[in-house]
């Protein structure tokens, strides 16, 4: 596993109080973790923190799983 | 159209001096002060640096880790004691129409440990908001009712009520009056507070209302000691389940007591200094004691708002007088926050359970720190100095006042069927 998506499955553990082997890369924030809308806008706030950078609306509303936000993270995080 | 009766049938408590029922009462009989060094932020610089804290109080004991994230202090301990008076009262959604089971839930202040963690978040950015989409909902004073309906399934009328210090008394009278005009079979009603915080220390520090008695923590809160000088801050939270008496009886509910009457007024004079003559305080009194249909002779315990400020303790004492007359010097008086510290939001409930303990028990908990007389006040009257006394309670009376003039009285009686 990438050092991004190591940081990134520790955040979505951390704010969803979710066990480590639900937070697969197929795993829905939604549907499998239990995240309601508030959840999934602290989690992208929370991604924005860690890799310092900044995800505009149209691009957050399209991460929806841990793996899209593995793979968003790995092409944009500035660290 | 006949009022009905409300009857006390569950509680719930959180406090400095004890954490559920039991022990706070345990405390309140042996005069246990709640003082402490405050360990929850660093009060070093800070002219007050002592509270009435809860002790061993773990909210992972009792939330999942996700919700004590997401839910500030104050409606933690309003979750947690609320989880008490319903396992208490033996209801469940299951064997109450929770249509008619409601929630009035106080609060003084609200989140104000959350305002003052991402304000302070902010204000150290450089000027991008980035703020907690919990931050509104983790804050905002009504949330601890919505929290405990949303645990319980209870979907009668929820709201918050606010009147400072005031607060948790207005809340068990709307939840009172809600009750007896038949608009609920159960109403979930008190209040929390938890503003032990560097906004919360420092803006009362500000105003000169805390003590600053920082060589000894423990004798700080002495209502109608000559040298008391403000009062101690404290936290934590009570609820009371309310509950119409033809419905308690059909469930064969344990009842505690029965609340008699309730009066609100206001001072119309200062934003927080009391009125000199106690004339809003007075006039409260003789309001709910109409409302019980009682007399100053029918009350045997008066449970004072008594902050230990020096005109705040003057002003309730002189309206105590004018309400009670020659009655003044047989009721037992005391101030419980010579114990508890001041709970501000909850203290009118965690009060209000004193009173009803009281009546249970006919034992009256005392005022400590006693060290030195008032020559303001009349040395007939009986404050309960030092030692818990016992009396036959047949009714108990509890002040509270809050800031922006407002008082609120609640009497509780024997249930007698």
């Amino acid at each position: 596993m990438s050092d991004i998506a190591t940081r990134v499955k520790k955040i979505i553990v951390d704010k969803l109080g979710v066990e480590e082997a639900e937070v697969t890369n197929e795993a829905s924030f939604t549907n499998d973790l239990g995240a309601d809308s508030l959840d999934t806008v602290e989690l992208i706030m929370e991604f924005e923190k860690e890799f310092n950078i900044s995800i505009p609306d149209e691009q957050a509303e399209t991460i929806t799983t841990v793996g899209q936000a593995v793979a968003y993270l790995e092409e944009h995080a500035k660290v | 159209m006949q009022l009905k009766r409300v009857v006390v049938t569950g509680i719930g408590a959180l406090t400095p001096i004890g954490n559920n029922l039991q022990e706070y009462w345990n405390a309140l009989i042996n005069g246990v002060s709640g003082a402490d060094f405050i360990t929850q932020f660093d009060a070093s610089k800070f002219k007050t640096r002592f509270a009435c804290e809860l002790k061993n109080f773990d909210p992972l004991n009792y939330l999942d880790r996700k919700e004590v994230k997401r839910i500030d202090r104050f409606t933690q301990t309003a979750i947690i004691s609320s989880d008490q008076a319903v396992i208490d009262a033996g209801i469940n959604k299951d064997n109450v129409n929770v249509d008619r089971v409601g929630v009035v839930f106080a609060s003084g202040i609200g989140g104000l440990i959350t305002f003052q963690e991402e304000v302070v978040n902010f204000a150290k950015g450089d000027g991008t908001p980035r703020f907690n989409p919990f931050f509104i909902p983790k804050m905002i004073l009504d949330i601890a009712a919505g929290h405990i309906s949303m645990r319980h399934g209870f979907r009668g009328p929820n709201f918050a009520v606010v009147s400072a210090c005031a607060s948790s008394t207005n809340a068990i009278m709307d939840a009172f009056n809600l009750i007896r005009l038949g608009k609920a079979d159960i109403i979930l009603t008190g209040g929390a507070e938890s503003v032990i915080s560097e906004a919360g220390v420092g803006g009362f520090n500000a105003m000169k209302a805390l003590s600053e008695r920082n060589d000894d923590p423990k004798t700080a809160s002495r209502p109608y000691d000559k040298e008391r000088d403000g009062f101690v801050m404290g936290e934590g939270s009570g609820v009371l389940v309310v509950e119409e008496l033809e419905h308690a009886l059909r469930r064969g509910a344990k009842i505690y007591c029965e609340i008699a009457g309730c009066g609100a007024t206001a001072d119309a004079h200062h934003i927080t200094a009391p009125h000199p003559e106690g004339l809003g305080a007075k006039n409260v009194m003789n309001v709910a004691l109409e409302d019980a249909g009682m007399k100053p002779g029918d009350i045997d315990y008066i449970n004072t708002h008594g902050t230990s400020t020096p005109l705040g303790d003057i002003a309730e004492v002189k309206a105590i007088m004018d309400v009670f007359g020659e009655q003044a010097f047989k009721v037992n008086i005391s101030s419980t926050k010579s114990m508890t510290g001041h709970c501000l939001g909850a203290a009118g409930v965690v009060e209000a359970i004193a009173c009803i303990q009281s009546v249970v028990h006919d034992i009256v908990p005392p005022t400590i720190n006693h060290f030195t007389d008032d020559p303001e006040l009349d040395s007939r009257l009986n404050f309960t100095f030092d030692k818990a006394q016992q009396r036959t309670v047949r009714a108990a009376l509890s002040n509270t006042f809050g800031f922006g003039g407002h008082n609120a009285c609640v009497i509780v009686k024997k249930y007698e069927a």
